[in-house]
């Protein structure tokens, strides 16, 4: 049987764009029409929570439930807001951009089709500044639709009627935490809001909002046109859908897939990306971004999903995996993934802002070979003292997720860094001793 | 001060949000598009603009890593320095760049042809490594790649 890649069969490889005329020819925009005969706003909601579609950000969480926490029904708070999470900045994440500049109308009608179903009739594409080519495909896509009266007039015999903005953002990781990019786009400097009120109650200007990420959005159409139960085996488990896979690292052929949910990580790493690159082997993979903890050989045959992946080993994430291979140093990885922590940390809450670059000085002295048994000791204890529960937001658990599982698979290269006194991985000790 | 075209653009900003200060970054970056950089005078114009205060805007401005408080050079190359490119060598890139135009990060070139500045994963990780100039992301940037990259940015 041909595998279904709904949301990627027809991008083209060659980097270019589809034109409005291709997408509507392959069907796009198809939903939009059905509406006012088929289908209402609840018939949406009943179709993307029976889809069982799960956030694609990382979180995983239900897409129907979300919305089902947004105040509906004509004494609802107005107007309501609908956000594409488009911030993507966790490293080794490009999906979205894959996305987004190859079929930039599917996050238009993925949109109108959320906002249908939420009657929320604003919405805001929350792009990161350097994806200046998306920036202008979507900034086209939103204009056709517009002229075509997707946009900004009553949808063919509905009194709905949707806005669709785009907001390019300036270059920092906190905007993609959902309240920070809500504080982002009120113009404040985004740093998280605390939780509840949760943003589908009390978001952007106080009103009800829904934070979605931009492939979560791409699903939607898709849904809406071929049933839930058409979504639900499209995966290989328990939850619906395809999911774009992607790997970075010294593998043979570096890229992204549309693959079943509930891949293996096997699967990609061995078929798609045709293994790892000559004379390199495996240690370990981070599976979606680098706010995922370590999986090694042991795991590369767990179902990649939200929900077959124990806690206690990680989660999946974006599902854009980075590998770590044996020419490369775990404690230097590691390291450059706190650096970025600690320099996109927003400073707010002092566990976050003092915590991370404590560590990556204690990586440092690491690899610079001046680390003791109690370096070890007191990075140990960070994993805890930055553990859920202990910082305002998710970004300091967030980069624990892999500094505590390298303390567990790699501990003996931290254990070699002490004794050997320098990095192993360095071609020269970075400080020779005279040994007296 | 505004220039009529600038504050005509800033305008059209606004219409997307329910008040001005939601425009605060688009407002920053178009501005920053035709001057270069934003000058305490700059920030001091479009905090008038956007009735907000002088301060409130720079505590925008500072936060991000694309909006500049100081001058740059004609080009700016960003290095990624994110995992993925860090595994693929990006340091030797870095250091080459920085070589080639006599520029440590931050610092421009004498001749005033280049900034370099480090950056957040580019989202190009499966063409590591990247580097990015002014708005053009190049995949697997090797260093001796760097100098006929460059070639067009004069």
């Amino acid at each position: 049987m041909k595998m279904e890649r709904p949301l990627t069969e027809h991008i083209h490889l060659d980097g270019t764009t589809r034109t409005l005329r291709e997408y509507v020819k392959d069907g796009g925009y198809r939903s939009v029409q059905r509406l006012a005969t088929m289908l209402g706003p609840k018939d949406v909601q009943r179709l993307v929570t029976e889809s069982g579609l799960r956030g694609r950000g990382g979180g995983g969480f239900l897409t129907g439930t979300k919305w089902g926490f947004v105040p509906m029904g004509p004494s609802a708070p107005k107007p309501k807001y609908i956000v594409a999470n488009g911030d993507e900045m966790e490293p080794g994440t490009f999906k979205d951009r894959v996305l987004m500049e190859g079929d930039p109308h599917g996050l238009v009608e993925g949109m109108i089709l959320a906002g249908y179903a939420l009657d929320a009739e604003v919405g805001y594409i929350f792009l990161r500044g350097e994806y200046h080519l998306s920036a202008q495909r979507l900034t086209r896509a939103i204009a056709e639709a517009y002229e075509e009266g997707y946009l900004g007039k009553p949808l063919p015999g509905t009194t709905f009627c949707f806005d669709l903005h785009l907001h390019a953002s300036a270059g920092r990781y906190i905007c993609g935490e959902e309240t920070a990019l809500i504080n982002a786009l009120e113009g404040k400097r985004a740093v998280p809001r605390a939780k509840p009120p949760f943003p589908q109650a009390v978001g952007l200007w106080g009103k009800p909002t829904v934070v979605q990420n931009v492939e979560t959005l791409y699903n939607i159409p898709h849904i809406v046109n071929h049933g839930s139960d058409w979504y639900r085996r499209l995966s290989r488990t328990q939850d619906g859908g395809t999911k774009i896979y992607g790997i970075s690292g010294r593998v043979t052929n570096p890229g992204w897939w549309e693959l079943p949910l509930g891949t293996t990580a096997r699967e990609v790493l061995e078929r798609y990306a045709g293994g790892m690159s000559d004379g390199v082997r495996f240690r370990g993979l981070l599976p979606g971004g680098i706010s995922t903890a370590f999986m090694t050989e042991e795991h590369l045959d767990l179902p990649m999903d939200f929900s077959s992946i124990p806690p206690e080993v990680g989660r999946l994430g974006t599902a854009t995996m980075i590998v770590l291979d044996d020419h490369t140093c775990p404690v230097g990885f590691v390291l450059n993934l706190e650096k970025f922590f600690a320099r996109e940390s927003c400073g707010w809450c002092t566990p976050c802002r003092e915590g991370l670059p404590w560590v990556a000085r204690i990586l440092t002295s690491f690899e610079e070979g001046r680390a003791s048994k109690e370096d070890l000791a007191l990075l140990d204890m960070h994993t805890k003292w930055l553990a859920p529960g202990h910082t305002f937001c998710g970004l300091a658990p967030g980069a624990m997720a892999p500094l505590q599982s390298a303390l567990k698979y790699f501990r003996d290269d931290f254990e070699r860094h002490i004794s050997l006194r320098h990095c192993p991985w360095s071609k020269k000790p970075a400080q020779l001793r005279v040994v007296v | 001060m505004l220039s009529g075209t600038e504050r005509q653009e800033l305008e059209d900003a606004v219409t997307h949000y329910p008040d001005k200060r939601g425009a605060a970054i688009d407002a920053l970056l178009i501005i920053q598009r035709r001057r270069g950089w934003i000058s305490d005078e700059t920030l001091l114009d479009i905090a008038q603009f956007l009735e907000i205060t002088a301060e409130d805007l720079d505590s925008i401005a500072t936060f991000y890593n694309l909006i500049f408080r100081k001058p740059v050079g004609r080009h700016v190359a960003f290095v990624c320095d994110s995992v993925s490119c860090w595994i693929k060598g990006s340091e030797q890139v870095q250091e080459q760049i920085k070589a080639l135009y006599a520029a440590d990060l931050g610092q421009t070139s004498p001749d005033g042809r280049l900034t370099v500045l480090p950056i957040a994963c580019l989202g190009h990780c499966e063409r590591a490594p990247a580097v990015m100039i002014d708005q053009d992301v190049y995949g697997e940037v090797m260093p001796e790649k760097v100098e006929s990259i460059m070639e067009k940015y004069t």
